[in-house]
Formats: C-alpha cells, structure tokens, sequence
C-alpha cells in the first residue's frame, strides 16, 4: 500500500515552532456519486499525530468534514534545529509519517 | 401485501443504513477515534458524544476567525486561537453538515492553542468552536455564508 504524503514546514521563532502541514489525501465523504450514480464509499482520514522529544503535541481526530488534501496548521514550544515526527492514518488503515527539522 | 411507495422508501433508507453501519465496523479497531461523535447527525448529539456533559459557556476568550462569506464550501479556511490556560483539547462543528463533528485537535502541555485547519461546508452554517479547557467547554460560533456547497458531487 502506498503511503499517505505528508508536506510539513515548520519554522522556529523566539522559542515558539509554527508548523504547516499538507496530507496529500482524497478525503471521499461518502456523499459524493461516482458517474454510474452509485455513492463513492467513504475514504478519510482519521489520525494525526505529531510527537516531539517524546511528548505529543497534537493528536487530531479527523472526519469527512475535513477537505481534500488537509490543511493543518499548528504551534508548539521548540527549539531549532531539532526534529519532530508525523504520523497520519486513514480509514482503510493507510498510513504515512514525516520526519520534520526545525528551520 | 402491497408495499406503499412511502413504506418502501423508509425500508431502503433503514437498508442503507445498517449496511453503513456493518461496513464501518472494522474501523471500530482505532478506540481513540470517536466514532459515536462523528456519526452523530445533530449538534447537540456530537457534542454530547464527545464531551459527555461538561458544561458549556460562551467565552470571548476563544478566537474563532472564518470567513463570513465562503465561495467554496469544499475549502473554508478556519482559524482558532485563545489564550486560557490548560487547554486540552479543540473541537470544531459546522451545525448544518451531515456529520457536524469536523474535527478535534488533542493539544499537549508544550503546544500552543493556536491552530488552522481548512474545512467543508456542505450549505451556510454556523461554524462552532469548542475548547476543552479547566473541565468546562468555552464556546465560540460564527456564522458562515456557502455559496457553492462542497459536500456532495
């Protein structure tokens, strides 16, 4: 199974780390037909976590309600040059991680 | 027995929906995810799903910014932000969506409340913010224009 593509940007400023994330994901809520009208079952994600020097930051539950490719933007206390790690799931059990360093 | 047209519709809709329900139960492996909350189909229940009873205050502490008008539904960019103490966690609800649980961000001690996440809209709604914070639901609601509903195909 492909893994999901995580795109995490994170920046360190005055001790404070602001982090941007991209889950390459079709996010399909289960509403929308395919073009024989039957309905496109549902294929999202559920998790996301993010982990720094063994503590979690951010730990998102996520439902249909979350557009395609989501968007995640987030903050935490960090410092530079250290790294923190994704790790996504979605509902057919795919998953994805990232490995980030603080810019 | 002739089945009326009213009847027969009600039965497809019951079929449908236990099919949905066994076709889902696999999923049940991730306890962490709320599934009760997600499916729940009403505000009130979603947030009684996920929160329990904790009561629940209105609260200017918690900054919720969305657009008052979205062109897309399919991409409504929200943004939450507060500055209580001890947040544990952040929930998002659009009323008016199927399923008006969007999301709920668990934050850790050294995270900041301060987060941005692109939603969808399926028609105009009121957008709600909800912040676990000291065991009580500080609540903040804005109302959101849709002009393109992004739900369905």
């Amino acid at each position: 199974m492909a893994a999901i593509k995580v795109k995490v940007k994170a920046k360190e400023k005055s001790g404070i780390v602001k982090a941007k994330m991209l889950i390459k994901h079709p996010m399909e809520s289960g509403m929308r037909k395919d073009k024989d009208g039957k309905l496109i079952p549902t294929h999202h994600l559920k998790e996301v976590s993010v982990e720094y020097k063994g503590e979690v930051v951010l730990q998102a539950e996520i439902g249909t309600g979350v557009s395609k490719d989501p968007f995640i933007a987030f903050s935490f206390k960090g410092t530079k040059d250290e790294t923190f790690k994704v790790t996504v799931l979605d509902s057919k059990g795919m998953t994805g991680n990232a490995e980030v360093k603080i810019k | 027995m002739t089945v009326s047209r009213r009847k027969f519709f009600i039965n497809l809709g019951k079929t449908a929906g236990y099919l949905a329900l066994v076709t889902s139960l696999p999923q049940l492996a991730w306890a962490k995810w709320s599934e009760k909350a997600f499916t729940a189909t009403s505000l009130d229940a979603a947030v009684k799903a996920k929160y329990g009873d904790l009561p629940i205050v209105d609260s200017s502490e918690v900054k919720l910014k969305a657009p008052a008008i979205a062109e897309n539904g399919a991409v409504v960019p929200i943004k939450v932000k507060t500055d209580l103490a001890n947040v544990k966690s952040i929930s998002l609800f659009v009323k008016d969506n199927p399923s008006p649980l969007v999301t709920t961000l668990h934050i850790g001690p050294s995270s900041l409340a301060d987060i941005q996440i692109r939603i969808r809209m399926g028609k105009t709604s009121e957008v709600t913010a909800l912040i676990e914070a000291d065991g009580k639901l500080h609540r903040a609601t804005q109302q959101v224009k849709v002009t393109i509903g992004g739900c369905g195909g």
